[in-house]
């Protein structure tokens, strides 16, 4: 449902997608690991028309994903985005913040928006908080309403940048025990992550990407347990046993 | 200081009647700078390229030119070009203009003080420019806004003092008016000051509250 053919971008002279072909199926959970600067959230931000890109192709479901197009908005609703910093909006409710969307891009009824943007909220265990802001969420607590805020677009695919870096790592737990729910119950997902743990007991495949280049991909276990590449061993050796 | 409560008494309506207008010229040219600040700084932020630069020199001509100038200008100088101004509608018209180009760098500001992961979050729901200008970014930029915009809010009430000059009979002119008439220049302007100070704190005290409000965040 996702394609990426020959997706090149670059920032100023530094290129950080250098020819970037991949694709992910409907259903598909799809990692994508790689040291820091490799290009792995540029991929993301491409695929939801953050960021432009400079040549090749991306399309969701058929459709081209072009930033400066009308049709983007439609490519968004598709594909709803997870960010690293939660990116909650501040000033509303956390049920608020779940019903944005569907409220006002999606237009649909107040009552329906509500009682589902309630029911996302018990999905992600925070039924409870949904009247209070998000600032007065813990950062694990903050990252599921993201979630939920995603979901409430009923998109047929998230994509998750990073999703638990700016955790406490007692926090984390609680985040990646709703994304495995997820990917679980079919949802398409699309993960920049530095949990190698989740990545290999969740995701269907791994893509690991340094310098811009796709350097190795497969099943999650077989490029995780045994990588091929030098680049990903050493990658995985330092990540894996940092001392 | 000889007499001074027995002129406040016999001056005081007259001068009443010029903080009413006094209020009139500062809410108007509020108002307006308000709703013309907003549309300079959507302009000025809009991502278009020709929109940005016109607001950038729009705000530059008006910043360019005194207050004192473009009042004439609209009263005396409109009326040769068939536009025919009562001095009060020149007097909103020309404070309301020129705060306008501050109000818009206060919006700006405000505007881009906000967190860019806001305008990503709303976009990737699917916001469309304005959208998101109206359901994430101004909701917080009024924040930030606020305190900038009291102040502005104190230095238009005295800056409408110079509708005087274009015959707007506000509190300065009648003060102005009254002591010429009866020389009683310490006594009148002596009323006139407190009756701006005692307009002016209540801002002041409000500027205060957003100031806090702000910090708090």
């Amino acid at each position: 449902m996702i394609e990426l053919t020959d997706v090149h971008k670059s920032f100023g002279e530094n290129e950080v997608l250098k020819g970037i072909t991949a694709s992910v199926q409907k259903g598909e959970v799809v990692c994508i690991v790689g040291p820091s600067g490799s290009g792995k959230s540029t991929i993301l931000r491409c695929i939801n028309g953050l960021e432009s890109y400079d040549r090749g192709e991306i399309s969701v479901e058929g459709l081209k994903v072009d930033r400066d197009a009308p049709s983007i908005v439609q490519v968004r609703t598709q594909v709803s985005m997870v960010f690293q910093r939660f990116n909650l909006f501040p000033h509303r409710t956390v049920l608020e913040n779940v019903v944005e969307g569907p409220l006002y891009v999606k237009k649909e009824p107040r009552a329906a928006a509500f009682e589902r943007g309630r029911a996302l909220l018990a999905q992600v265990g925070l039924a409870e908080k949904a009247n209070e802001h998000p600032p007065q969420l813990s950062g694990g607590q903050q990252q599921r309403v993201a979630i939920a805020r995603a979901l409430a677009m009923q998109p047929k695919a998230i994509l998750f940048d990073e999703p638990t870096s700016a955790l406490d790592p007692e926090l984390v737990g609680d985040v990646l025990g709703v994304m495995r729910k997820l990917a679980d119950d079919g949802m398409t997902m699309v993960v920049v992550t530095h949990e190698m743990g989740f990545a290999r007991d969740v995701a269907d495949r791994v893509l690991f990407i340094d310098g811009g280049v796709i350097v190795e991909q497969g099943p999650a276990k077989s490029v995780l347990n045994q990588p091929q590449h030098a680049r990903t061993q050493d990658f995985l050796r330092r990540v894996l046993h940092p001392l | 200081m000889k007499g001074f409560w027995h002129d406040a008494a016999e001056f005081f309506p007259i001068l009443m009647s010029g903080v009413v207008l006094t209020i009139v010229v500062t809410i108007g040219s509020l108002l307006l700078s308000t709703v013309l600040g907003l549309v300079w700084a959507m302009m000025r932020v809009s991502g278009i390229r020709v929109l940005s630069l016109l607001s950038a020199s729009l705000i530059n001509v008006i910043r360019g030119i005194p207050i004192i100038v473009l009042l004439f200008y609209l009263y005396f100088v409109m009326p040769d070009l068939g536009v025919t101004l009562s001095a009060l509608q020149a007097a909103i018209l020309g404070l309301g203009i020129a705060y306008s180009a501050y109000q818009a760098e206060n919006f700006r500001a405000g505007i881009e003080a906000i967190d860019k992961g806001q305008i990503e979050a709303a976009q990737s729901i699917g916001m469309g420019w304005w959208l998101t200008m109206r359901r994430v970014v101004l909701p917080q930029a009024v924040r930030i806004v606020l305190p900038p915009y009291g102040n502005v809010m104190i230095m238009m009430l005295k800056d409408s003092s110079q509708a005087s000059t274009i015959t707007v009979a506000e509190l300065a002119l009648q003060g102005k008016l009254i002591a010429s008439s009866t020389f009683k220049n310490t006594n009148v302007f002596t009323m006139v000051a407190l009756m701006y100070l005692t307009m002016s704190i209540p801002l002041i005290l409000l500027v205060r509250h957003f100031e806090k409000r702000a910090g708090k965040k």
